[in-house]
């Protein structure tokens, strides 16, 4: 006979394997580091804020998917408001590809909606479990932003509400400062309740694809230069490898290809990774091992094939959680712009002392960004290379490595990624962005997050300021 | 009431409605999914969790619909969302359907907006407060009349305009928790028990005059009536939910528990001796 526990209707469901146990599950990053406990509410309607965070006096913050690697989208014992449930398509022009909706929706639902329309995300990063109002906060990038900018270039107009119940309309035209203070604002400039988008006009799901492998940073800067006109492009590089093989890997391009094919919409994923690996399963010799077959898997100097948009833009979310990979300690991301003066010394001094440190990196991505200049005041990018690498967290050394590296790339006049980010110091960042104290002014006294509390909240004060 | 007047089947006569936005475009497959023409679907409680989830795969697959629901900014985004998904026609009304008074005009005019009736899908419902309700009978009176004694009212008349026509599904949102009293929400769940009830006598009534009369039974699912409920973090999936509902309805099939494994939970729940149960914690 069942116990009662089970005859429980509100009791949880069996648990998947690996799941944590019993207990309020704290909201977290994708690096799942730090972990900070906060209440979570929910936002379903536009009207729910900024009723929810009645009363709060710790600090609130809206987060999304939470795919943001550290802690922009965490708040220690503060309210966290989730915007995903606020999903709701408003509008769509299919003569212009403009298309409103709530700032809950995911990338991936306007995927669903567009791509069978004829239209794609202007801008799409690695994985497309993002919300709309997340790719905003945090002005995100993809491999196109040498041709196209950050995806704030292609938002049009936003409703911003503020904690104490303004409701301002944004724009360029309209409230032309919070539009700027909002894109790349990091969440911390009010809760966005919808936004309207430009799509870009396909008529074929699949990407005209080509792997070049490169041996060395200049032959990666060749096929960049080569690459000029080609919309997509990124490159994996092995930060493993050292001697003859130092900075080698693929380079990767593609265009929307230009020949009509049936616009379905994707399947979904199936695979989610089972359980969290220990913590010593990866280490220099199994990332060594993947790196080279990785590497070597493409066989020929040269590959081109006609690929599905999926497997280009979004390899990993064929896996959904594939951070367990990391384990229960998380990994660790570290994202650079090194402008052009100092791109190729930099990019080369900071695989230099990723190699020789041992510590494994996966995940290492390397591009050139454009000079398409974003809309945003605290925006990432700038022209020059970017690298991002991921780290699994062994305290003391990828700390101590990645502090290192933060250094260098503030020497070589360089600047990392909020997003990315769950060590930057705050003379660091305030180096970075000397443009912070000017968005502080637009920063709504109610929000505030793990991150701006580690960069800005000595200084400023702002813990502890309620409604 | 029964009577002798057989009115032309209407769902014979040819749709003037408008194609989805996707065929008109030439591009895509988005209404492949349809495997007749738009069905006119009236909803009742348009802004709960698991109707607004059937409401877009509706409109994924160019239905034309009815919205009827209480909040006027919420069911201006339902419907929005609705007809930028493709809905071939979107009506609605802001509506408190506790006011049984109306339900016959906000019916006919729901029916007159659609040009006819397909489905008629009752999701109005309140949780309410159990504790509240034990101390307080207005509260149990809320709980019961939003639940049980509204959605009677306009199951009385669109009971009758469908079986006149011989045609018509009508799919009613009941619960699981009507068919065990248990301590901790015995009043939602004798709402529910008594919807249950009514329904499944109505489909004995009039599923021969080709009525469609369902019965759905969902477990806890993850919406904003169940936020904030223990456990709620593993309730069922409303999109799931929501997709095997739209299958239902389509099927028109009597009894519906989602997830399935509820009537098997059910069964079980249903087979406790009493005095047992009684002495249970649920």
């Amino acid at each position: 006979m069942p116990s009662s526990a089970e005859l429980d209707f509100n009791a949880p469901q069996p648990t998947e394997a690996g799941d944590k146990p019993a207990g309020p599950p704290p909201f977290e990053s994708w690096g799942r580091y730090p972990e900070y406990n906060a209440e979570l509410k929910q936002l379903h309607w536009q009207g729910d804020y900024p009723r929810a965070i009645d009363g709060v006096h710790h600090g609130a913050l809206a987060v999304g998917m939470g795919r943001s690697y550290g802690d922009v989208c965490l708040l220690k014992d503060g309210t966290l408001v989730q915007t995903t449930s606020m999903n709701r398509l408003l509008d769509f022009d299919p003569a212009t590809g403009l298309l409103t909706a709530e700032a809950g929706i995911t990338l991936a639902q306007i995927l669903d909606f567009a791509v069978p329309r004829g239209y794609f995300l202007p801008v799409t990063p690695g994985t497309k479990y993002v919300t709309l109002g997340g790719a905003i906060a945090n002005d995100i990038h993809g491999k196109n932003h040498h041709h196209a900018g950050t995806f704030g270039r292609h938002v049009t107009q936003f409703e911003l509400v503020r904690s104490n119940g303004e409701r301002m309309h944004c724009s360029p035209s309209s409230n032309p400062d919070y539009f700027g203070a909002t894109i790349a604002g990091m969440g911390l400039t009010g809760v966005i309740t919808w936004a309207q988008l430009r799509l870009k006009p396909i008529v074929s799901r699949m990407i005209d694809y080509q792997g070049i492998q490169f041996h060395g940073i200049d032959e990666f800067l060749d096929l960049t230069r080569q690459a000029e006109n080609i919309e997509y492009t990124v490159s994996w590089v092995d930060v493993t490898s050292t001697g003859k093989n130092f900075c080698r890997g693929i380079f990767m391009q593609g265009d929307h290809s230009q020949v009509p094919a049936p616009l379905k919409v994707s399947g979904k994923p199936k695979l989610t990774f089972p359980v969290e690996l220990p913590g010593f399963a990866l280490n220099g010799a199994t990332v060594g091992a993947f790196n080279s077959v990785f590497f070597n898997k493409q066989m020929k100097k040269r590959v081109s094939a006609l690929q599905d948009y999926e497997p280009f833009f979004y390899p990993l979310d064929a896996v959904l959680k594939w951070n367990r990979m990391y384990g229960k300690r998380g990994l660790l991301q570290f994202q650079y712009a090194i402008p052009w003066e100092h791109a190729r010394e930099g990019t080369i001094a900071v695989l230099q002392a990723v190699a020789k440190s041992g510590l494994a990196s996966f995940l290492a991505v390397l591009k050139a960004f454009g000079d398409v200049p974003s809309p945003g005041m605290m925006s990432f990018p700038k022209p020059g290379i970017t690298l991002a690498l991921d780290f699994p967290i062994k305290p003391e050394k990828s700390f101590a490595l990645f502090d290192r590296l933060a250094e260098m790339t503030n020497e070589f006049g360089g600047r990392l990624y909020p997003a990315k980010d769950a060590r930057m110091t705050a003379a660091q960042f305030q180096a970075f962005y000397p443009q912070w104290e000017k968005f502080a002014r637009y920063k709504d006294p109610a929000l505030t997050s793990g991150f701006w509390e580690r960069v800005v909240g000595g200084q400023m004060g702002v813990r502890g300021v309620g409604k | 009431m029964s009577t002798e007047v057989k009115l032309p089947l209407e769902e014979e006569q040819p749709l003037a409605l408008r194609t989805p936005r996707a065929d008109e475009a030439g591009v895509g497959e988005v209404a492949a999914e349809q495997t007749h023409g738009p069905r006119r679907i009236l909803v009742l409680g348009a802004t709960s969790g698991i109707a607004e989830a059937c409401i877009r795969l509706w409109a994924n697959r160019g239905d034309a619909l009815y919205l009827v629901a209480r909040n006027e900014d919420k069911l201006a985004v339902v419907a929005a969302d609705a007809r930028t998904r493709g809905a071939s026609h979107i009506g609605s009304a802001v509506a408190n359907l506790d006011d049984t008074n109306a339900h016959p005009e906000v019916l006919a005019h729901a029916i007159n907006s659609l040009g006819g009736l397909d489905v008629a899908f009752l999701a109005l419902g309140v949780l309410g407060e159990q504790p509240e309700a034990e101390k307080n009978f207005a509260a149990a009176d809320q709980i019961l009349h939003t639940n049980f004694v509204a959605p009677v009212s306009l199951l009385t008349w669109l009971a009758n305009y469908a079986a006149q026509r011989h045609a018509g599904t009508l799919a009613v949102l009941s619960s699981v928790a009507g068919e065990r009293g248990r301590k901790s929400n015995y009043v939602y769940g004798s709402s529910k028990a008594g919807l249950t009830a009514f329904v499944d006598g109505l489909r004995n009534r009039i599923d021969r005059d080709g009525v469609r009369v369902m019965t759905i039974k969902p477990g806890p699912v993850k919406t904003a009536m169940t936020e904030g409920m223990k456990g709620s973090g593993k309730f069922a999936d409303v999109e799931a939910v929501a997709a095997s509902l739209v299958k239902a309805i389509d099927r028109g099939d009597d009894v519906v528990y989602v997830p399935g494994i509820w009537r098997v939970i059910m069964a079980v729940i249903r087979a406790i001796p009493e005095r047992v149960f009684k002495k249970m914690n649920l």
